[in-house]
């Protein structure tokens, strides 16, 4: 079966710490955010319970995977048709995706969605490897406004138009 | 009237033309996503929901059940065609079905797929036709105290019954029960880990975490890891079985969608434990000679028709009690949520129609995926060729486009994007999916049922468990918990190394 067991090993998965602090973090915050809640006459539980339990919850937890990272516990990572988990993880990429996205959300209401759409395919393809720029812009540019139009015309959704504003 | 009765008045009003279009179209979407690698039903289903937003609830209920099933049968394409399944559900189908790819069998291992598929998803339809309406009239007598014990039971099962490690199934459940949390409290109106902006108050819906989750965690993780030589697709002509493959695949078929069937329809976390059953009844049961390990078509057939069985069973627990058990249920609920329908007890009473007709066009499109699909097959292969690059950009064009579209504010993208880190997050850490997603969908449902048992008995803990249901299905979530850490106590570790190896070989 692709998930096995998590294995022990010698190596300590120092990163694991980092998830185990994240997770302390946020159930501390669900807990702090709780406590500001008013509870109403004649309301025998209120709004402040779940959020107790479910943050006591994520800090025990948090404090169990800690112990266990120490413990030696490695994090089996997903498989996938196209992931090779025998190499090391490419961080660049993933920036570079991660940039093409955020650019993506910031200029979608100046330059609308049949300009941003297209350019974010283009980007994440050269992102990811492609070489044929003009041939990922051409295809990025007929999916954005193929798009554009389907949900003017079908669903009767005009998305942003940006500046192609009466263009379009 | 009888279950048969209404089941044919259901099929009479999806039996229009338009209908049987929307239903065409659906499967045909579906499949074509859901071959992709890398997409599972559940992802197909979360991208293709804005393509349903102009149309009316009866129609966008036809159209999913149609992506539905042609997302699963896309998946088991994949599987056996390339190596490495993407979903956990196909990664027994691609055990004996890549074999027999390799071995030239191609075609006979798809064909056994689809018509196993549609057996076990017409029965498994039947059935849920026939035990939906009495469990319906059972549970509408269910007081909000037995809700919460069973939402809880179901939780309990899924996070400790999936996956190997216990505390990343309960990290991932907490997640999403924190990502549950956000938004007004429903019944004091007050602001709960919304961070100040207004664009959460709203909370946050399980589409934009799912597409989040599942599309843009599973683009980024494969961008970092992106396979530099790419896979070998096994070139395949169309599917037809010959007279010794149907004698061989019919008994597995049935066995499989006896097994599948009633894993779908208690929460038990879906298809991967049936598929994992049947492979290993099939390969017990099979004669000598029969080729295991080596491409049998009975370990196609049957975890195949597990897979299919336990997706429809699943509807069960969805249209009687409301209670999504998968993330593909999680994701039809909300769906259905946003026509104002809401599943559960009354669903039957109040809306009868539509939920014959839901019925109905899961039989309709589980036909057409039949007559569709067998003859498209080549051409589906050829997608698994599309150049990774261009794949991938895709998939965060779209999911990008389906996460705007909803309300056009760039603020939902910003959310879209850390869910997508989330999805890049647990991807690493090797945290389960589907505990988070139904986390993020029971939780609030769990929190509701909650506060109306201990308003009943005025903050008093005895609330809880003021019904006979609810103290026997406590009992059921310690037999649950205590019953799994038992049996790996009892058991040497060596039975256990035999029997993962007995599957991997």
């Amino acid at each position: 079966m692709s998930s096995t067991a998590a294995r022990r090993s010698d190596r300590v998965d120092r990163s694991q710490y980092l998830l185990a602090a994240a997770l302390l973090l946020v159930g501390l915050y669900t807990i702090i955010d709780a406590r500001g809640l008013d509870v109403g006459f004649g309301d025998p539980v209120g709004p402040r319970i779940f959020p107790y339990v479910i943050g006591s919850g994520m800090v025990l937890l948090a404090v169990l995977l800690a112990v266990a990272t120490a413990r030696g516990d490695v994090a089996e990572a997903e498989a996938g048709e196209d992931v090779d988990l025998t190499t090391p993880a490419d961080w660049l990429t993933v920036g570079k995706l991660v940039g093409i996205l955020v650019l993506n959300l910031l200029l979608v209401n100046l330059l609308g969605w049949a300009i941003t759409g297209a350019l974010l395919f283009a980007g994440a393809a050269w992102a990811l490897g492609s070489r044929t720029l003009l041939r990922d812009v051409l295809v990025g540019a007929v999916l954005s406004v193929a798009s554009w139009y389907f949900f003017y015309v079908a669903l009767g959704v005009p998305l942003t138009p940006g500046i192609l504003d009466g263009v379009l | 009237m009888d279950t048969l009765g209404l089941l044919l008045d259901g099929l009479q009003s999806a039996l229009t033309l338009d209908n049987l279009a929307f239903a065409g179209i659906g499967v045909l979407l579906g499949t074509f996503v859901g071959v992709l690698p890398g997409i599972g039903p559940a992802m197909a289903l979360a991208l293709l929901l804005p393509v349903t937003y102009g149309l009316d609830p009866t129609q966008s209920l036809i159209m999913f059940a149609g992506i539905y099933y042609g997302g699963m049968y896309g998946g088991s394409t994949t599987s056996i065609l390339l190596n490495t399944p993407g979903e956990s559900a196909s990664v027994m189908t691609a055990i004996e079905g890549n074999k027999m790819a390799k071995g030239g069998r191609a075609a006979q291992a798809l064909a056994t797929a689809a018509i196993g598929s549609f057996i076990a998803g017409t029965i498994g339809t039947l059935l849920v036709a026939f035990f939906t309406p009495s469990i319906a009239d059972q549970a509408v007598k269910i007081g909000a105290p037995s809700y919460f014990a069973i939402m809880l039971l179901s939780l309990v099962l899924v996070t400790s019954v999936l996956g190997s490690s216990k505390i990343r199934g309960f990290v991932g459940l907490f997640m999403g029960l924190t990502i549950g949390l956000v938004g007004l409290d429903l019944s004091t109106g007050q602001a709960r880990l919304t961070l100040g902006t207004l664009e959460l108050a709203d909370g946050i819906g399980i589409v934009v975490v799912a597409v989040g989750v599942f599309a843009l965690g599973e683009a980024l993780w494969t961008a970092a890891h992106l396979r530099r030589k790419p896979l070998d697709v096994v070139p395949v002509g169309r599917p037809f079985m010959g007279r010794d493959d149907w004698s061989r695949s019919w008994r597995p078929w049935l066995r499989g969608t006896a097994l599948g069937f009633p894993f779908g329809a208690v929460p038990a976390g879906g298809a991967e434990t049936p598929t994992f059953l049947s492979y290993i009844a099939e390969r017990r049961l099979a004669k000598p000679g029969a080729g295991f390990g080596e491409g049998a078509i009975e370990g196609v057939a049957g975890p195949e028709a597990a897979n299919n069985a336990s997706a429809a069973g699943m509807f069960v627990p969805l249209l009687a009690l409301g209670l999504p058990v998968t993330a593909t249920a999680s994701i039809l609920l909300a769906a259905m949520q946003s026509y104002g329908i809401v599943p559960g007890p009354t669903l039957m009473a109040d809306q009868p129609d539509l939920v014959w007709t839901l019925l109905a066009s899961l039989l309709i499109g589980n036909t057409l995926l039949l007559l569709i699909n067998l003859p498209l097959a080549p051409l589906w292969a050829r997608l698994l060729t599309i150049p990774r690059p261009q794949l991938y950009a895709g998939i965060l064009f779209f999911a990008s486009l389906g996460a705007y579209s909803v309300n056009q504010d760039p603020f939902d993208l910003g959310l879209l994007l850390a869910f997508g880190l989330i999805g890049f997050a647990i991807r690493r850490f090797g945290i389960p999916v589907l505990p988070l997603i139904l986390g993020v969908i029971l939780g609030p449902l769990m929190e509701v049922k909650m506060r109306e048992a201990l308003d009943l008995s005025g903050g008093d803990i005895s609330g809880l468990f003021s019904e006979g249901l609810s103290i026997f299905v406590y009992g059921l979530i310690v037999l649950a918990i205590v019953v799994p850490v038992a049996l790996t106590r009892l058991r040497t570790p060596q039975d256990v190394v035999e029997e993962e190896e007995e599957v991997s070989r």
